[in-house]
Order: C-alpha cells, then sequence, then structure tokens
C-alpha cells in the first residue's frame, strides 16, 4: 500500500480560508498538514483586488459606521437569505480580523487626515478626513453598503494578506503539500478520518488520516465555462463532500454573476471600478444605470447591477462584438493617477489582455459568473452536516452569511473571519478527539480511486472531456444564468439527466505516467456535471426570485413559501441529486425591502416567532451537529432598530 | 491577416523513463487577441492531451505560468501571440526541478527562500484584539505594499548568473522580500540579526550586479533599487563591525 500521513489536523485547501485555520491550529500547538493544488500563494485568494469589509468607520464617509450596519447590509444584500446569527459573528469579528492581519503586516491602506477628492454618484467632491484618523485603516465604497466600509490594499488586497497568511503559515512551521488534489474524503459511520489523495507531480495515491479535516477548497465556477475564477476552480473539494452521499449542499442555485467581467477574457476587473467612481455606459455611450437605479446607480448590489446590465442589453442597448454583445466601464474621468496607482491591476489587465488604455479608451465588460453562494452547508462552528469531524470555510462552505447574494468585499473578509472562529471549533475538536490510523479504511478508500482510474483508462466509453465540459458550461450560462425561465430550467434538468450518464462513458486518451493532466481533469469531471446538476435542480424547484435567483416565471420574492435554504444531497447510486429545505436560521430582522432593485415581496404567512421556534429542530433534522454554543447567542436581538430610525 | 503560428514546444516526461527532451511542433491558427494561455489549450485540448503546462489565474497575478518564450522568461498568460513572430518556442524555465515539459516546481523554491529569509514579521508584541491598531503613515504603507507585489513566477531567477550556480542563492526576489521587510516598522529585527541572517554569498554578497534580473520581471518592479538599497544598508553595517 502506498503512502500514509497523519496530523492532528488536516486542511484541504491554502487560500485565505485554509490558511487562517491551519495558524489558528498550529498556534494551539497542533500538528498541521495543508494539501494544495497549487503552491499556497498562488490560491485564488490571491487575485482578489478590491478588498474586505469591516465596520471600523475611519473613512470620512465611513463615519458612525458599526457592526450593526454592516449585518444590516449583509442580511438585505442576501435578500434575507443569509442565516442572521452567522452574518452577526462575521460582522462583529470582522474589525478584529482586519486589526490582526495588520498586526501580522498587511499594509491596509491608512487615512490621511485633510481635504481628499473622490467622485461620488458621478460627481467630483471634496471630502475632509479627519486627522484624528490619521494613520488608521481606511475604508473604499463597494455596492450594496451604507458606508464605505471596504479595507484595502491597492488594488492587490487578496494578494497582500494571502502573502501575509502563508508567511504567518511558513513561521509556525506548517506543513504544506502542494500540488496534491484530494480525490475523495475516508470516512466511516459518519465520521471523517482524512481523504484520499493524488500526485500532482507523479500521480500516485496516498491517503492522509488526521482528528479534524477541514475543506477549504474555494469556488467552483470553472463549471460555468466563462468565469472570473481561476482555472482551477473546479470544485473537487465540494463534490467529495456531496459523494459522502450524506452531507448536503446548501442552497447551491444562488450564483454571483459580476457586473464587470472583461470582454472576451472573462477576467474580472474590480468592484473597486466602480466604488471609486467609474461608470457604465451602453452602445450610445450613455450612463444608463442613474435611469434604473437612481439612489445606488452604479453600486446597487450586484445581482441588480448585473440584472439591469442584463435587461439593458437585451432592449438592443449592448455593444456588438465577435464575442456577443457587452456594455463599457468608463474608467477615463478618474485620471492617469488613479488608475496607475490605486486601479493598477485593473490598467495592466486591460492593457496586456485585450489591448486597451482605461485612461483614454472604454472597457468592454458584461456580467460574468463570479462567485458560489452555495457550497458544503455546515452549522455556525464549521462543522459540517452530518458528518463529524468534518469542517468547511471560505467560499466552499455554505455557512450563510450570504444568502442569495453576497456583498463585494464580504467574502474575502468572510475567509480570515470563518478562518478565527471555525479554526478555534476545529482545534478544540482536535483536541477532544483521538487520531484513528486505519489501514483497513486506507485501502477499502483508496481502491476506489484506483478503480476510477482504471475504468477511465481502460473503459470501453468514446465520450470526450472536452465536450461533456463543453455543453455543461453551454447548459449553465443559457439555462441557469442571471435571468431564467420555468422552461429553460426544466431542460437543464433534463438535460444534466443525460449528461451524468455520459460522464461514464469516458475514456483519457493520455496514457503517459507523472502528472497526467487528462486524466486529472477527467477525475474531477463527474463531480463537476454533480454540481452543476445541483445547481440546476434547486433553480428549477425553487418557485420564486431571491438574490441572484431571478425567474421570469416568479418574478416575487416569496416569503411565505421560499424564506427557506436548498439542501442537495446525492444518495449513493442515485442519478440525481435530492432536494430538502431547512428554515434560513432564526430572523432577527424580518424580511422587508432592500432599498433596490425594485422586485416584488409576498409576506410571510406565519409570525416571526413561529418561524423561529422551529429552526433549530429542522435544521437538526437535516443533519446540523450540536454548536460549542446554543442556537443564538451570537444574535444582538433588535439592536438593528436603532439604526433604521 | 491571419496567421498559422508554429508552436515548438519544449517536451520531457521526467516519470517515464523512456523520456528524453526533444522539441514538438505545432500549428495553431491566431484568432482575434489570443494570448498563450488560449493557444496552449487550444493545443491540449485538440491536438495533444499529454502537453503539461501551469495556468491558475490566467489574468498575471498569481505568477504561476512563467516559461522561456522565444528565450525570454515571463508570464505566459498575458503575452499576446500577436506580439510574437510566427514562429514560437517555449522552454520551461530553467533551473527550477522540472515536473513535464513547461512545467517547473517553482513553490518548493520559494518557500525554501521564504524560510531562508524568514519572510514575515518578526515582533514581540501581541496582537490585543480589543486595541485600535498601530497608525502608520498612508505613504508609507503604499511603499510596502509596492515591495511586497512579486508574484513569485521565477523569471528574474531563471534569468540570474548566480542562482544558476549557487541553488541556495536567495535571488532577485529574495532580495526584493528582505526590503520589504526591512522597511516595514513592525519588523524589529535590527541591522544586526539582518547582517547575520544576509551577508553571505547565498545572500546580498551573492549577487553580482550583472542586472539580468532587472528587465525581465513581468511586474516590472524596481528591483535594482531595493537591492541597491538592501546593499547599501548591509555594507554601512559591516563597516561598523
Ligand atoms: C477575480 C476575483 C476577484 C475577487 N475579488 C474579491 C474582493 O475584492 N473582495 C472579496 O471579498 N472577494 C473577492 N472575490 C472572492 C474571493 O476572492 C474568494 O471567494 C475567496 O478568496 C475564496 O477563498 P478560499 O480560501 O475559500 O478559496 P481559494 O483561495 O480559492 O483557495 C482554494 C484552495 O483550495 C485548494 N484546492 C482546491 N481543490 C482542492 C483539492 N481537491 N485538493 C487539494 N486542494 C484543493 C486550492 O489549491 C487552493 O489552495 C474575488 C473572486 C475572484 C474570482
Ligand atoms: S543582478 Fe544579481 S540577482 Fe539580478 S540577475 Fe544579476 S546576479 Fe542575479
Ligand atoms: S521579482 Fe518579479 S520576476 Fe522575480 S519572482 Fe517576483 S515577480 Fe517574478
Ligand atoms: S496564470 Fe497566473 S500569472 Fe499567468
Amino acid at each position: 500500500m502506498s503512502n500514509i500521513y497523519t496530523s492532528d489536523v488536516l486542511i484541504i485547501g491554502a487560500g485565505l480560508a485554509g490558511e487562517r485555520i491551519a495558524v489558528a491550529a498550529a498556534k494551539e500547538g497542533l500538528n498541521v498538514i495543508i494539501l494544495s493544488l497549487v503552491p499556497p500563494k498562488r490560491s485564488h485568494s490571491a487575485a482578489a483586488q478590491g478588498g474586505m469589509q469591516a465596520a471600523l468607520g475611519n473613512a470620512a464617509k465611513g463615519k458612525g459606521d458599526n457592526a450593526t450596519l454592516h449585518w444590516l447590509d449583509t442580511v438585505k444584500g442576501s435578500d434575507w437569505g443569509a442565516d442572521q446569527e452567522v452574518a452577526r459573528i462575521f460582522a462583529d469579528n470582522s474589525p478584529i480580523a482586519m486589526r490582526e492581519m495588520a498586526h501580522y503586516g498587511v499594509p491596509w491602506n491608512r487615512v490621511k487626515g485633510g481635504p481628499a477628492d473622490y467622485f461620488i454618484k458621478g460627481k467630483k467632491e471634496t471630502v475632509e478626513e479627519d486627522p484624528a484618523k490619521e494613520g488608521l485603516i481606511t475604508a473604499r465604497a463597494f455596492g450594496g453598503t451604507a458606508k464605505w466600509r471596504t479595507c484595502y490594499t491597492a488594488d492587490g488586497t487578496g494578494h497582500s494578506v494571502l502573502y501575509t497568511m502563508d508567511n504567518m503559515a511558513i513561521q509556525l512551521g506548517v506543513t504544506v503539500h502542494d500540488r496534491m488534489e484530494a480525490l475523495g474524503l475516508i470516512h466511516a459511520d459518519g465520521v471523517c478520518k482524512g481523504a484520499v489523495v493524488r500526485s500532482l507531480r507523479n500521480g500516485s495515491l496516498s491517503t492522509y488520516f488526521a482528528r479534524a479535516t477541514v475543506i477549504a477548497t474555494g469556488g467552483y465556477g470553472r463549471i460555468y465555462g466563462h468565469s472570473t475564477n481561476a482555472v482551477i476552480n473546479e470544485g473537487t473539494g465540494v463534490s467529495i463532500a456531496l459523494e459522502t452521499g450524506i452531507i448536503p449542499l446548501g442552497n447551491m442555485e444562488a450564483v454571483q454573476f459580476h457586473p464587470t467581467g472583461i470582454v472576451p477574457t472573462d477576467i474580472l476587473v474590480t468592484e473597486g471600478c466602480r466604488g471609486d467612481g467609474g461608470y457604465l455606459l451602453d452602445v450610445d455611450e450613455y450612463r444608463f444605470m442613474p435611469d434604473y437605479e437612481p439612489e445606488k446607480q452604479e453600486l446597487a448590489s450586484r445581482d441588480v447591477v448585473s440584472r439591469r446590465m442584463k435587461e439593458h442589453m437585451l432592449k438592443g442597448k449592448g455593444v456588438h462584438s465577435p464575442y456577443g454583445d457587452h456594455l463599457w466601464l468608463d474608467l477615463r474621468h478618474l485620471g492617469a493617477k488613479h488608475l496607475h496607482t490605486k486601479l493598477r491591476e485593473v490598467y495592466d489587465i486591460c492593457k496586456y489582455f485585450i489591448g486597451i488604455d482605461p485612461i483614454t479608451e472604454l472597457v468592454p465588460v458584461r456580467p460574468t459568473q463570479h462567485y458560489s453562494m452555495g457550497g458544503i452547508r455546515v452549522n455556525k462552528d464549521g462543522h459540517v452536516y452530518n458528518m463529524k469531524g468534518l469542517f468547511s470555510a471560505g467560499e466552499a462552505a455554505c455557512w450563510d452569511l450570504h444568502g442569495f447574494n453576497r456583498l463585494g468585499g464580504n467574502s474575502l473578509a468572510e475567509t480570515i473571519v470563518a478562518g478565527m472562529v471555525v479554526g478555534k471549533r476545529v482545534t478544540a475538536f482536535a483536541k477532544a478527539n483521538p487520531a484513528e490510523v486505519s489501514t483497513t479504511l486506507a485501502r477499502q478508500f483508496e481502491e476506489q480511486q484506483k478503480k476510477r482510474i482504471d475504468a477511465l483508462y481502460n473503459g470501453s466509453g468514446r465520450e470526450s472531456l472536452v465536450e461533456i465540459k463543453r455543453d455543461m458550461a453551454k447548459i449553465l450560462s443559457d439555462k441557469v444564468g442571471i435571468f431564467r425561465t420555468g422552461k429553460g430550467l426544466e431542460e437543464a434538468v433534463t438535460e444534466f439527466g443525460k449528461l451524468i450518464r455520459r460522464t461514464d462513458e469516458i475514456k483519457v486518451k493520455s496514457t503517459i505516467p507523472g502528472r497526467n493532466m487528462e486524466l486529472t481533469e477527467a477525475l474531477k469531471l463527474k463531480g463537476m456535471v454533480k454540481l452543476g446538476f445541483c445547481i440546476a435542480a434547486g433553480a428549477e424547484a425553487r418557485k420564486e426570485s431571491r438574490g441572484a435567483h431571478t425567474r421570469d416565471d416568479f418574478p416575487a420574492r416569496d416569503d411565505a413559501g421560499w424564506l427557506n435554504r436548498t439542501l442537495a444531497r446525492w444518495p449513493e447510486g442515485a442519478m440525481q441529486p435530492e432536494l430538502s429545505y431547512e428554515p434560513v436560521g432564526t430572523i432577527d430582522m424580518p424580511p422587508g425591502d432592500r432599498g433596490y432593485g425594485g422586485g416584488q415581496m409576498i409576506p410571510m404567512s406565519i409570525p416571526v416567532e413561529d418561524y423561529n421556534a422551529t429552526v433549530d429542530e429542522l435544521q437538526k433534522k437535516n443533519g446540523k451537529h450540536e454548536t460549542a454554543e446554543p442556537i443564538n447567542t451570537g444574535l444582538r436581538p433588535g439592536l438593528w432598530k436603532e439604526e433604521v430610525k | 491577416m491571419a496567421r498559422t503560428l508554429t508552436f515548438k514546444i519544449f517536451r520531457y516526461n521526467p516519470y517515464a523513463a523512456d523520456s528524453t527532451p526533444f522539441l514538438q511542433e505545432y500549428k495553431v491558427e491566431e484568432t482575434q487577441r489570443m494570448n498563450l494561455f488560449a493557444a496552449l489549450n487550444y493545443i491540449r485540448d485538440e491536438l495533444d492531451p499529454t502537453l503539461m503546462f501551469d495556468f491558475v489565474c490566467r489574468a498575471g497575478i498569481c505568477g504561476s505560468c512563467g516559461m522561456l518564450i522565444n528565450g525570454r522568461p515571463t508570464l505566459a498568460c498575458r503575452t499576446l501571440t500577436g506580439d510574437l513572430p510566427e514562429v514560437i518556442e517555449l522552454l520551461p524555465l530553467p533551473y527550477f526541478k522540472m515536473l513535464g515539459d513547461l512545467s517547473v516546481d517553482t513553490g518548493i523554491w520559494f518557500r525554501q527562500m521564504e524560510e531562508n529569509v524568514e519572510s514575515w514579521i518578526h515582533t514581540q508584541k501581541e496582537f490585543d484584539p480589543a486595541a485600535e491598531e498601530e497608525r502608520m503613515n498612508n505613504e508609507l504603507a503604499n511603499k510596502i505594499y509596492e515591495s511586497e507585489r512579486c508574484i513569485e513566477c521565477g523569471c528574474c531567477i531563471a534569468g540570474c548568473a548566480t542562482a544558476n550556480v549557487n541553488p541556495d542563492f536567495v535571488g532577485a526576489a529574495g532580495l526584493y522580500r528582505v526590503g520589504r521587510f526591512m522597511m516595514d516598522p513592525r519588523d524589529e529585527r535590527n541591522e544586526e540579526q539582518w547582517f547575520e541572517l544576509i551577508s553571505t554569498d547565498e545572500g546580498v554578497f551573492g549577487c553580482i550586479g550583472m542586472m539580468a534580473c532587472g528587465d525581465v520581471c513581468p511586474k516590472d518592479l524596481p528591483l535594482l533599487e531595493i537591492m541597491a538599497f538592501v546593499r547599501r544598508k548591509m555594507s554601512a553595517t559591516a563597516l561598523t563591525k
């Protein structure tokens, strides 16, 4: 048998979420191994440019900000799909997490007292920055927020924070096995013991055993084909959880499209472009957003701006191109200095990837798949439903502070806040539970992967990996995109039913030893199709519009019927996912108007108290584990009323 | 107008017993705004599934895709074919451990470098969650950020004469990292400690100033300026010893 590795904590994923948990556990003296497809600093977290939200309230335009306002914006942004207690834990801890990162070396941009010029809602404005705040962490504007709250380091926030975090992991001596891919979880009787892992250097298999295992594998936008996500964001981490047959994925149909993916490469230019005053223009170079959203304009939440853009293009106002219709992002008025400093990555991307100079030219953009609100369902401790000893955090998880739409800047912040909070629970779990290495289990689970590899090499099928991927991307983009229709969704579900069968008919052509990238891709494909299927099935079943999930046949948000979270499981041997529903969580602020987007609403049919009375029980029924602290201890009931007066 | 490009790509699989290095040719029809990310994926998807290379962000941010493009070390994802002649030769970055074809192991090298220069803030202070953050001048914050923009692509190492003969030399990227922490007031290392750490042939005195690194950095980082700053500081410390 091949190598067996053991550690106190096994972390699958070396992005910000995984590394923050590693740091938490290593600081407590635990022995940690992190697995990653790539060297940690190349994880996708490094690509985030914009920033992270925390209610520090130091910038003049952030004056009076507090955690309650952050929480309020987050819950509204989620279209009330979020777990309000988790959103509260997040908003309360985010300022601490930012300061902690400052302590460890992140060079956050700081307040400079005195007059400063900004572009706000189309006008140049001079704002007096408070000299008393000189040198504290400053913030910029992002969509869907009442205050300027997004902390940043120029336009390399993800890079800076990930480098700092990885430096800490190195300092603490955390072991990293990079170019390794987890292919399956090792589990028995609802307890996770570790993972089966394939080397992306030489193709060998190993098994890893730990007291606690964490999945922090990030998003899986690549299943849409066109996505701002890195090419490694293919969702193996999430699909190996689904593969257990008992772990549910939450709200897979909640998929975010970012307004400004550039055409044709789908590379993201940050929301900071609009935060700093950039405009969206149509084919007539007319600024259309204020017509749709007079209050927030270009800075409404992402689901709203993406929808408005699509709506405007459907009216024939898009710019035609060989790569499909698009709109323009206008940054010219921000000036050369701004584009060379605060938005330099944006400048570089335009210059190097599409040959455009944003100082003098318009940038072609359109809404592009960007973020997966759905993921492995966990309780507030990050403990995965139905599987003891398995935790999840970051974009891979559905901790659920984002509900049906996440706010820009909340995801990067989530990675380190969840890392802090969940890291503590992981550490406690690992300390309280013994290590178990079972060669029988190792052999059994490794054998499963060997069989899959054999089948891919020696099968009789004729299906091509590349074609199945293309077909899947097309179904998702055409039928499970920004605007969804009942008919399109039904078709998508039927087509996924066929696609899933085709995945068993793949034969890889490349038989080279070592890394064999075709085999590597083929091993992931079925899992990817299953995730796509969960998205389509969840969307088809949800007969309402909420946040990023928008249906033309059910245009209203339905709080009477659908104030719930979709859970998708994939029972062993099944050919399609099985859906169930649980309450979103305890409701402190009842559903209301978001203040943008202008959708219709169907009110709740039962009193909030009645809804809240069954939350814990119904979630436990779906597999939620007991939490370290009882439900609702993280809430601060009623505090929000002070802020909306 | 449309060109047919000829790619000559280095092929070698260290895990196959019978593999020997050679250059393989592929023909690709050029498309509008094509970059090497698109071209290499086309080759693997349509022509040859055995080809190995690395991309992650495909946006010039993660540093995964360094290779020699017609002899020059740079990032493949942000190289437009339109800026290259019809014949394009692709070789892996020299010096790093070969993993297969265009893929090399930069990750292990950089982790070692980071351990060698102790690439983290050295401080005795404990983080206090209840306290306000320590203040910092915004210009300084920007300056530190500037010196933190290296993406560990390895291009400067591949072009460096010293790195090629001394495997422990931390290279331009390593000295740049040293500069980043030297200018950060949160790092409490004093000149003595820095001197201990890097006044060696593996550190600042290994560099022979041939400047090959200076103009290959795809992030246009002012490598020579920062290395001069580090060298000046260490020379001054040497004089006081
Ligand atoms: C272009 C872009 C810009 C963004 N900008 C912002 C922003 O400004 N603000 C914001 O809040 N959010 C932003 N986001 C979102 C945010 O960056 C991500 O949600 C967040 O970084 C995810 O972090 P993570 O730690 O969960 O995962 P990642 O950083 O994606 O890390 C995943 C890790 O898992 C590893 N991995 C994956 N699968 C396996 C496997 N099977 N076996 C072993 N290892 C595996 C990978 O190697 C990697 O190390 C942006 C996203 C994109 C795409
Ligand atoms: S200047 Fe120094 S670091 Fe740069 S290539 Fe020459 S020897 Fe290497
Ligand atoms: S200094 Fe420049 S060339 Fe060298 S590794 Fe860093 S980014 Fe690459
Ligand atoms: S793939 Fe990330 S820099 Fe080229």
